[in-house]
């Protein structure tokens, strides 16, 4: 009975999890179309429905109808196979991630209803988390590196000069700034004494910002760390070198079109998504109120499970707000520069942040 | 539960070895390496090892298998032409295979004092890992480092050494 439960429930959190997010990958383009839009003094789109708020739901139906063409002369189970690993890995990482307090279950809002309904529903069945891993963390490194992948084979199998250079440029860059990825969310580690997502972002929730890993921990150099790789992992601007128009016309994904092409964009927009959630739990203190016990806790159901989403959602929001911002300002780096940066500067700077952090938690 | 998983995976990992050696193009078979890689941290994951299974992913899985693929696609290697092999090769090949496979699985099964790992058994936890790490293995671990100390210090100088050739080279043209 209870792994039938267990099962059903995993099933109905991933399905609605999915569409949540894959909305909210339509979303981000609209909100990076509107925000970029008015950086440069012009409305983005208006006309699709109030605000332009249908634009992403008609891009969507656009990018089905086009006509899927498939060039002659690329390597074809590859070319097929690259957009599906590029969306997978960035759709799967949301897996791990507790979005709202995952301590909150389907049976406290049965109990709310009903006693007699309460007695249905079995205890353990949580709301905002899939799956609980305890090495979290290490789940995210893994996929995101497996992500590598799917950029690798389209540049590859495309059978063009430019995909091929972009997705060289890509995959060198990807693995240069993973280094210095990794190495910043070490300082956290060491302060949090685990890999375990939940328990990191726990341990944030006691003084409300105080506590935040950014001030509290003083990790905010491996904070700035952790946005330049991040900024650079999502081939974002102004890291945006491997689709860079000027250079390669469209970088690895020259030859796709309709849907295939699409999936490439909402893996860019999943990642960038991803890495907002990644920072938001390791150095924003996750779902966890700002204003820690200011103004005491409540006992309603409805608060304790909305409020922690609320502040998830908008400390997100925020980090996708920062990656539009800093793409509507900032010129792209040259090649050199960006391997310069990345090898000489971030590298060693996350090496001296994590001598300093274990030296800080030795001797204080 | 655990013993479908682990035929499912197993499974995967041996098509995917297989499927290695089989496929001539060389692009296909490092990505069924990776699929070996992978199924393999599945196997690790089952046997409730936890961290070895993620740090499998990573390394192999991403690390590694991107650079093999990248030098794939830097060369440009096409198809290979299928030869049939020598003789020899396919007369004392498989013996010696099972021959080697006989001789390590009776040095493990005589192994005294290696544990028991169940595929249902409790997952180790990361801190327990390290304590074993970084106490009674401590000497091992540091000369690993040591070792890939050595490993990138001698591409370092492979790589500067071939770099001065070709500068002379473009020199004296």
């Amino acid at each position: 009975m209870t792994i039938l439960w267990f099962i059903l429930w995993s099933v109905l959190k991933v399905a609605v999890v999915t569409v949540v997010m894959l909305l909210g990958i339509a979303y981000t383009v609209l909100l990076e179309r509107k925000l970029v839009g008015r950086i440069q003094n012009r409305w983005g789109p208006t006309r699709v429905g109030p605000y332009g708020l249908l634009q992403p739901l008609v891009d969507g139906a656009k990018s089905f109808l086009k006509e899927d063409i498939i060039p002659s002369g690329v390597y074809q189970s590859l070319y097929i196979l690259a957009p599906i690993i590029a969306l997978g890995c960035s759709l799967i990482l949301i897996g791990v991630v507790p979005f709202g307090d995952p301590s909150v279950e389907l049976h406290d809002f049965a109990q709310y209803c009903g006693p007699w309904i309460a007695s249905f529903v079995p205890r353990g069945l949580h709301l905002f988390q899939i799956s609980d891993v305890n090495v979290g963390l290490l789940v995210i490194l893994g996929v995101t590196s497996i992500g590598v992948y799917g950029i690798a084979l389209a540049g590859w199998s495309s059978n063009n000069k430019y995909s091929l250079l972009g997705a060289l440029r890509s995959s060198a860059q990807l693995v240069s700034y993973e280094l210095a990825l990794g190495l910043s969310l070490v300082g956290v580690v060491l302060r949090a004494g685990t890999l375990n997502l939940r328990l990191i972002v726990e341990q944030q929730g006691t003084n409300g910002i105080l506590s935040w890993n950014i001030f509290g921990g003083m990790q905010f150099v491996a904070f700035f760390i952790y946005l330049m790789a991040a900024f650079a992992e999502t081939n974002r601007s102004p890291f945006d070198l491997p689709e860079a128009e000027s250079e390669l016309t469209g970088g690895y994904h020259t030859e796709y079109s309709s849907m295939k092409f699409a999936m490439f964009f909402m893996a860019e927009y999943g990642n960038m998504i991803n890495v907002g959630c990644v920072a938001t739990l390791l150095f924003l203190g996750g779902w966890t109120n700002p204003f820690g016990n200011f103004f005491g806790t409540s006992h309603n159901i409805f608060v304790l499970a909305l409020f922690p989403l609320f502040w998830f959602v908008l400390k997100v929001f925020s980090f996708l707000f920062l990656y539009v911002w800093v793409r509507g300002t900032q010129p792209r780096f040259r090649y050199d520069q960006l391997m310069n940066f990345g090898w000489r500067w971030l590298m060693p700077l996350a090496m001296l942040n994590i001598v300093a952090t274990s030296l800080w938690l030795a001797y204080r | 539960m655990h013993l479908i998983l682990f035929l499912v995976f197993a499974g995967l990992c041996l098509a995917g070895a297989i499927n290695l050696l089989l496929q001539s193009h060389p692009i296909n078979s490092a990505l069924s390496l990776i699929v070996v890689m992978t199924s393999l941290a599945v196997l690790y994951l089952l046997l409730g090892a936890e961290f070895l299974a993620a740090a499998q992913v990573i390394v192999y899985g991403g690390a590694i298998m991107v650079l093999f693929t990248f030098v794939v696609m830097l060369l440009n290697a096409g198809r290979e032409e299928r030869t049939l092999g020598s003789r020899a090769a396919r007369a004392i090949g498989f013996p010696a295979v099972v021959a080697i496979l006989a001789v390590i699985a009776t040095v493990i099964l005589h192994a005294q004092g290696l544990g028991v790992a169940r595929l249902s058994d409790g997952i180790t936890s990361t801190d327990e890992l390290s304590a074993v790490l970084f106490t009674k293995l401590l000497l091992p671990f540091e000369v690993t480092s040591v070792l890939i100390l050595i490993a990138i210090l001698g591409a370092v100088a492979l790589a500067s050494h071939s770099g001065s050739k070709a500068e002379e080279r473009t020199g004296e043209e």
